[in-house]
């Protein structure tokens, strides 16, 4: 019997952007994955998390557990929430063996596609050049790919998947893998830093000549869209999927 | 005390004030990065440093009476200080039992940590500070902005005008050689009336009962060779077990401060010179306080590089004194808390928890879950403002009402896009003040599954 995956859309990807759980569907079901996405799940706590609020998250790591534990894998196209789920519900479960195999089988969207399923090739055509913006919680706690920080060979899968892709040309930034300055409640908490940092990014994708801006995580784009849209800079926001999704 | 956002937000009006901050730390987070690609063991040597640290931390009381006693027999005078009062206390009565006036002191956070100069000044002692960037903000009558280069936010223009109404060089001056030049001058004179030379501790060594002091000036040297009496002021964290520890963090520290391969001047004392007195004050300070916590205990592994400030994108725009904390950026918002979680209560959310801090951090310290679990204390002592904390929980109830958050989602949908703009952009929104909101969709996710997908 083939894998059954238990598709986690975040809270705000359901909302704000059915587009980007579209893609994923999609393009996990082109390569014939067998997909439930059960509809009673919500939110994984993570803005409760990062403001302390420890209280309001625990009844919903609880909820996720028994919503996803009966999933051979659990996929999602955020770095940032899969990390909530597997590198910081420990304290709301102790010894629980049912959260030790959640933890072990829940990934980020492209970390399947190129890990378990061994996609590392597309055929299709995006005639581009693709700004990847590097998300930090995929980045430093998933590890999806190396950090500019820590010294040895680079590595980095999505990197690739999208060298792979005919048309697309990468962009060199001169920060490649610097903060967007979303980073939840602090990007209204702490408005003008937040702003200043995404502004930044913007402007090394647009000296490099990004035409699509691109990243694991819808959040960190909803924040740099919203500087690209006010500013009126003709840079395409996409979420990775999205490029996927058109080049299958 | 005004919140980091506050300040930060007045620091960031000035944007290209702010970009030139941003991009004068962002160069030496790159030259740090070109130092540590020379060394193939890098990654090898932070596992290294950081599990020595632990190992001195878990044995902290053992290794520093170890210190104690082989310092004292080379002749240093070690001396116990539980809290910055103390402190200043025993540097005070060994200056006045020396009749000291003049004193000259080389770089050191703890004493700033312990306002020791206002101290000393209120007593009738002189007090120089000799690192050319820590005597700029002295005579600016203002603290470090960092803790490794403590005038990196002021410009040299300003400078000019500084030393123009101090020491008298010519107006409008910027000639960092012509300007320098003015301060060693002024500083030689200072070296020469100074009766006792104060110096901070980079790492002491238990085994030995030396310790060691890195500078790129020299100052600590001069400030300690012209005149009898050395006090030396150090954190007990500083301690390290062995002599051969020295060689990991000495790789470690200056390229990780500023890209160097090593500071100009790392300077060993072990014991005082024939008719001279050496003085170690050895200073808890709430630390053996963090030493307890299983949390916390990881941050006194800091060996006070500043690679954290360096590397923060937070920091980097909003500047040390936003921070309002001896020790600004992600380091110091660990400190800073642990030391009044009151006041400081703003410094654990001046973070977007990139991770990078974590990273770049040379002996390993996990800053930014350690942030995190500041923000979870905060909450706990309710230092929390109270619109975090009730958003969080209406946040929090509806995620685990399906049924409501769908509605509340599905009545947004069919509200907020035929809004006009002055109800969604105003002074309630903080978001949209620079930004612009999503584009709101005609359905959600969930909704698009009921209609195409589920029943395939």
């Amino acid at each position: 019997m083939a894998p059954k995956v238990g598709l986690f859309i975040p809270c705000y990807i359901d909302q704000l952007y059915p587009q980007v759980g579209i893609s994923t569907l999609k393009v996990l079901e082109h390569f014939g994955v067998d997909v439930e996405y059960p509809e009673s799940q919500t939110c994984c706590g993570q803005p409760m998390a990062n403001t302390g609020c420890t209280n309001e998250v625990a009844p919903l790591a609880k909820r996720f557990l028994e919503i996803f534990k009966k999933y051979d894998a659990v996929v999602c196209p955020s770095g940032s929430c899969v990390s909530m789920v597997t590198h910081h519900y420990d304290e709301y479960f102790s010894d629980n063996a049912e959260y030790e195999e959640l933890k072990g089988k829940t990934y980020e969207f492209c970390d399947y596609l190129t890990n378990v399923l061994g996609i590392k090739t597309l055929s299709g055509r995006f005639p581009h050049k693709v700004g990847l913006h590097q998300s930090c919680h995929g980045l430093r706690e998933l590890r999806l790919a190396s950090s500019s920080e820590i010294m040895g060979p680079p590595f980095g899968n999505v990197r690739e998947l999208l060298q792979s892709i005919e048309g697309v040309e990468l962009s060199q930034l001169q920060r490649p893998d610097e903060c967007c300055g979303f980073g939840g409640t602090f990007a209204v908490a702490e408005e003008a830093v937040s702003c200043m940092m995404g502004e930044d990014r913007v402007h090394d994708h647009e000296q490099a000549g990004t035409e699509v801006l691109t990243a694991l995580d819808m959040s960190c784009l909803m924040h740099l869209d919203g500087i690209i849209r006010r500013q009126k800079k003709p840079i395409r926001v996409m979420h990775i999927s999205e490029i996927l999704v058109e080049c299958l | 005390m005004p919140s980091h956002p506050k300040l930060a937000a007045e620091f960031v009006k000035n944007k290209d004030r702010a970009h030139w901050h941003d991009q004068s730390l962002w160069f030496v987070r790159s030259k740090r990065d070109k130092a540590a690609q020379q060394i193939p063991e890098w990654e090898l040597l932070r596992e290294q440093a950081s599990k020595i640290k632990m190992y001195t931390v878990s044995h902290l009381p053992d290794l520093l009476e170890e210190f104690e006693r082989n310092a004292t027999a080379r002749g240093v005078q070690v001396h116990w200080a539980r809290n910055a009062t103390e402190h200043n206390e025993i540097v005070h009565s060994l200056l006045k039992k020396h009749n000291v006036t003049r004193v000259v002191k080389s770089k050191s956070m703890l004493t700033e940590e312990c306002h020791l100069n206002p101290y000393l000044e209120r007593h009738g002692i002189e007090i120089i500070d000799t690192d050319l960037g820590e005597r700029i903000v002295q005579m600016q009558n203002k603290p470090p902005s960092h803790i490794v280069m403590p005038a990196i936010h002021i410009k040299k223009e300003e400078i000019g005008e500084l030393f123009h109404e101090q020491l008298g060089t010519e107006k409008g001056a910027t000639d960092p050689q012509y300007l320098t030049e003015a301060a060693r001058q002024h500083l030689r004179q200072k070296f020469i009336e100074a009766e006792a030379g104060i110096t901070g501790v980079n790492f002491a060594i238990a085994e030995t009962g030396g310790f060691v002091v890195c500078t790129n000036e020299g100052n600590a040297d001069l400030g300690t060779s012209l005149n009898k009496l050395h006090i030396a002021c150090m954190g007990i964290e500083k301690l390290i077990p062995r002599a051969g520890d020295l060689s990991v963090f000495l790789r470690l520290l200056a390229r990780s401060a500023t890209g160097q391969p090593i500071t100009t001047y790392s300077s060993h004392f072990h014991g005082p010179a024939p008719g001279a007195e050496m003085h170690i004050v050895l200073l808890d300070n709430g630390r053996s306080e963090i030493a307890g916590s299983d949390e916390f205990r990881r941050s006194l592994n800091c060996i006070r590089c500043a690679a954290c400030m360096n590397t923060c994108p937070v920091y980097r725009r909003s500047g040390g004194y936003s921070y309002s904390n001896t020790v600004p950026g992600p380091i110091g918002s660990i400190l800073g808390p642990a030391k009044d979680p009151k006041a400081n209560s703003s410094l654990p959310f001046a973070c977007s928890l990139c991770g990078s801090c974590s990273d770049v951090c040379p002996v390993k310290i996990d800053l930014h879950h350690q942030l995190l679990t500041w923000r979870k204390e905060i909450r706990v002592k309710g230092f929390l403002p109270f619109s975090k904390r009730i958003s969080m929980k209406m946040m929090s109830w509806l995620m685990q009402a399906p049924a409501m958050y769908r509605f509340v989602g599905k009545m947004a949908r069919s509200i907020v896009p035929y809004l006009p703009r002055f109800m969604l952009y105003n002074r309630l929104n903080d978001w949209g003040k620079q930004r612009e909101l999503p584009i709101i969709p005609k359905q959600s996710f969930r909704e698009w599954m009921k209609q195409n997908h589920d029943d395939k």
